[in-house]
């Protein structure tokens, strides 16, 4: 489902950003890419904050902008929540929640002061009358709210949890967790990286100097070979499996998924509930032969879809699992030789760890 | 001789604070856009408009008055337009006053104004614009609130060196009782007229309205809590 249509080309001395994409109206995007690829500047087209002349910007059945027309950004039905919360430091707490609100027509509003207050977790806060003395993650749950209470078509986020300290991060990733699952508001996230990424996203835009160089699902766009995230060192796949049982005397917990299972540590969601779970490359290896007597409790035949040489001493592997999903492997340029891989080949993957993120 | 703080003495007390007062209304309403605009634009004459807007600073008082008073005569354009309008000329009349006042002390209202402005982040202007207030609700619901402090300066400010002028009102007021006779220039009367007494009560009432004004800038200053 298309629902956004986005065209821009704006130049800047060094700099040139040159997209045209369509993207969904449903879910999590995630633009992706290292620092200077153009994501800040492509939200900031969308949102109205740069003027791209000849742009070109749709969204659902609305044009925001075109070559004769250029809505202000007050104008467009969309949140922003920049890197730092940017609270009113003349507002309260609350004030600061209603200031979009207020200006939505009643009849206008979807998103209640309640609801917002209920799925930040921010009713502790809401007495508070100086925002300039909450800490970091306590601000940046009150600029989303903000965001959010303005019932915006569209939510844009800036790396929201970049100009946090790891422990405010862990405080908010729940509740964009939340939001994500609760929220029927499409959002673009903007990232560099790639955990937050692989945890909230369900689509996923790479950029690279100022051009898409891919947009798919997420599924599909982490498992590509031939894409800058394979190489990184946190490269991985995601997987979407179901809790299916729990081994109260190991402390395990068994997920499914229609190419096979794989068994984590016992987390306490019931049964049927659906995870994401993320293998990196780096924790995957491939044996030829059903292993045994290993320690690795999580092997899932696989079939080698693709192998590609990522330089020096290591190669990575696309594997299929069944259901249409896919692990990725890293492993050394002479395993591979040794074992004699080739692509189609049908091998044991065997993953070391995993981590569920959602 | 009356040693203390005579009618007439009075009358041009109260023609200072009614006068202060009427300019630096006048200020607030045509400086604050105009130091909001000198802020935020990135036109190529923001730097002229900024250097005549800070004129008055640097020139003798006698300087703004003799042009005033050429451009407000009856051949100056000032004067042609007011003649035109009705109003008549304006040198040697409170309006007059008003007038070149409201030029004189410019500067001391538009360039605190003009800081308060520039102090807030453009970010935080984005932010109004995406939380669907367009560009006059966002100055009048962020702007003008971050700005208060310096929009305090500059109305003591604004007030106190109206109250403290005296070149521009020579020229372009003379010293009429009612009209244009401000304390200032009754002092000058008094030590003309060798009232040394009264010089000195009056006087002493305006070091210590400065004294007073100054103190209460210094001292309660509202200073913005911003991060």
């Amino acid at each position: 489902m298309t629902a956004i249509h986005a065209r821009f080309k704006l130049d800047y001395p060094g700099f040139t950003l040159d997209v045209d994409i369509k993207l969904p109206g449903s879910g999590v995007t995630a633009l992706f890419g290292p620092s200077g690829s153009g994501k800040t500047t492509l939200l900031r087209c969308i949102a109205g904050l740069e003027h791209a002349e000849g742009g070109l910007l749709r969204m659902n059945d609305q044009v925001w902008q075109d070559g004769e027309k250029f809505l202000p950004t007050h104008a467009r039905s969309l949140g922003y929540v920049f890197q730092e919360a940017g609270l009113f430091p003349h507002l309260s707490v609350r004030r600061n929640l209603e200031y979009g609100l207020i200006r939505i027509v009643p009849d206008k509003r979807k998103v209640q002061l309640e609801q917002v207050v209920e799925l930040l977790g921010l009713s502790k806060l809401m007495a508070r009358t100086d925002p300039t003395s909450l800490s970091g993650g306590e601000r940046q749950r009150i600029a989303i709210g903000r965001a959010l209470l303005t019932s915006p078509n569209l939510l844009l986020m800036d790396e929201p949890l970049s100009a946090l300290d790891a422990a405010s991060k862990q405080e908010i990733f729940p509740y964009l967790e939340r939001l994500h699952r609760e929220l029927e508001i499409p959002v673009l996230y903007v990232s560099h990286a790639l955990d937050e990424v692989a945890r909230l996203a369900d689509h996923l835009v790479l950029l690279e100097q100022g051009r898409v160089i891919a947009n798919g699902t997420l599924g599909e766009t982490l498992s590509r070979l031939d894409l800058p995230t394979a190489h990184l060192d946190d490269a991985g796949a995601v997987i979407e499996a179901k809790v299916a049982m729990h081994d109260e005397a190991y402390s395990l917990t068994r997920l499914d998924f229609s190419g096979g299972s794989l068994w984590v540590s016992k987390i306490e969601r019931a049964a049927g509930t659906l995870m994401r779970a993320r293998v990196l490359a780096r924790d995957v290896s491939v044996a030829i032969a059903a292993p045994h007597g290993s320690s690795i409790t999580n092997i899932v035949a696989a079939r080698i879809v693709e192998i590609r040489d990522e330089g020096r001493d290591r190669v990575s592997l696309r594997l299929a699992v069944g259901g249409g999903q896919t692990l990725l492997s890293r492993i050394t340029r002479r395993s591979r030789d040794q074992l004699g891989l080739v692509a189609g080949m049908e091998v044991y993957a065997q993953v070391k760890s995993v981590a569920l993120i959602a | 001789m009356d040693s203390t703080i005579s009618p007439a003495d009075l009358a041009a007390i109260w023609l200072t604070i009614k006068l202060a007062t009427v300019v630096t209304a006048i200020l607030l309403l045509v400086g604050t856009p105009l130091a909001w605009w000198l802020a935020r634009t990135r036109c190529w004459w923001k730097g002229a408009v900024g250097a005549v807007v800070a004129l008055p600073i640097v020139l003798p008082p006698t300087v703004i008055g003799f042009y005033l008073l050429v451009a407000m005569g009856p051949h100056g354009p000032l004067g042609q337009l007011t003649q035109t309008l009705g109003i008549g000329l304006l040198p040697f009349t409170f309006a007059g006053l008003v007038v070149a006042s409201v030029i004189y002390s410019l500067p001391f209202v538009v360039q605190p104004l003009q800081n308060a402005f520039e102090a807030i982040p453009e970010r935080t202007l984005e932010i109004a614009s995406t939380l669907r207030a367009s560009a006059l609700d966002t100055f009048f619901s962020v702007a003008l609130p971050l700005a208060k402090p310096g929009l305090f300066t500059a109305s003591v400010l604004g007030f106190a060196h109206t109250v403290g002028e005296f070149g521009v009102v020579l020229m372009i007021g003379g010293n009429i009782p009612d009209q244009t006779r401000v304390a200032s220039v009754q002092i000058y009367d008094h030590v003309q007229a060798m009232e040394y007494t009264q010089a000195h009560w009056l006087s002493a009432a305006l070091l210590l309205f400065s004294f007073a004004v100054l103190l209460l800038l210094y001292t309660f200053h509202p200073t913005g809590k911003r991060k």
